[in-house]
């Protein structure tokens, strides 16, 4: 099942040198392993440990997530618009598919 | 022979027997202390780190723990000279200290992020900021938690 995450930037069009800010969530479980099922068996971790934001091929933030991250994990951050091109966010789970989602930005 | 106890002497010993809990036996506390002081070394280097720059934004009580909204920031012109490089952010209280380690570079303008994380109880989360000259700074904030984050 692919997921889309829900992603919002500011804005579409920049100034060189203006912040961006990014918001983006996306559907996850972020089962911490430390919960119990009704059988007394610990449910194994499965969370999104890795996220990744880069334009134009640059990355530009990144964070390495742990359980204590909310299911539905949402992230805001920023970056410095330099270049036009796409804004592209990538969450690596703990099985080693990835979620990715893209926007685009254009900078005069 | 007669084993009696009378009112008194067994005051007496219900008075030795609490204080044996008290002084004898470590009484396991309420809510052990986890990795965090381990995950911060390993992040510094066991290097301490100064408190201020940093700022912490949290609700002072959380009435679900299981999503706290959270921002960390920290004040730093973030040019190629003087920037931000990481920064983590442990609890105290939860099964894990662990919470994210947020990564910046120049190219992100401002050292600012937001998320929702889980807290199991009230307790104080720290947040450590690794500079691109190897100093460190910190910051810690106390939350209150009416309802833990953790299921079970």
């Amino acid at each position: 099942m692919a997921i889309k995450p829900r992603i919002k930037l500011d804005k579409k069009d920049a100034k060189k040198g203006d912040l961006v800010e990014v918001k983006a969530l996306v559907s996850h479980i972020m089962e911490s392993g430390q919960r119990k099922d009704s059988s007394g068996n610990v449910v194994p971790r499965k969370i999104l440990n890795k996220f990744t934001c880069t334009v134009n091929g640059k990355e530009v933030f990144s964070a390495d997530f742990e359980p204590a991250i909310s299911a539905n994990p949402y992230i805001q951050f920023k970056f410095k618009a330099q270049e036009s091109g796409p804004v592209v966010l990538t969450w690596t789970d703990d099985d080693g598919s990835k979620i990715v989602g893209e926007e685009s930005i254009t900078v005069s | 022979m007669k084993l009696s106890i009378n009112r008194r002497q067994m005051l007496t010993i219900g008075a030795g027997a609490a204080a044996l809990g008290m002084l004898g036996l470590p009484v396991t506390p309420a809510y052990a202390k986890n990795d965090s002081d381990e995950a911060i070394a390993k992040f510094t280097g066991g290097k301490a780190p100064t408190a201020g720059r940093v700022k912490l934004d949290l609700p002072e009580i959380a009435e679900n723990g299981n999503t706290v909204p959270m921002t960390v920031s920290v004040e730093s012109p973030m040019t190629e000279q003087s920037h931000v490089t990481d920064v983590l952010v442990v609890t105290d209280g939860n099964p894990r200290a662990g919470v994210a380690t947020f990564h910046f570079s120049p190219a992100s303008g401002v050292a600012e992020a937001n998320t929702r994380i889980r807290l199991a109880t009230s307790q104080n989360i720290i947040a450590i900021a690794k500079m691109n000259d190897g100093s460190f700074y910190s910051a810690t904030k106390a939350v209150k938690v009416t309802i833990g984050g953790c299921g079970g």
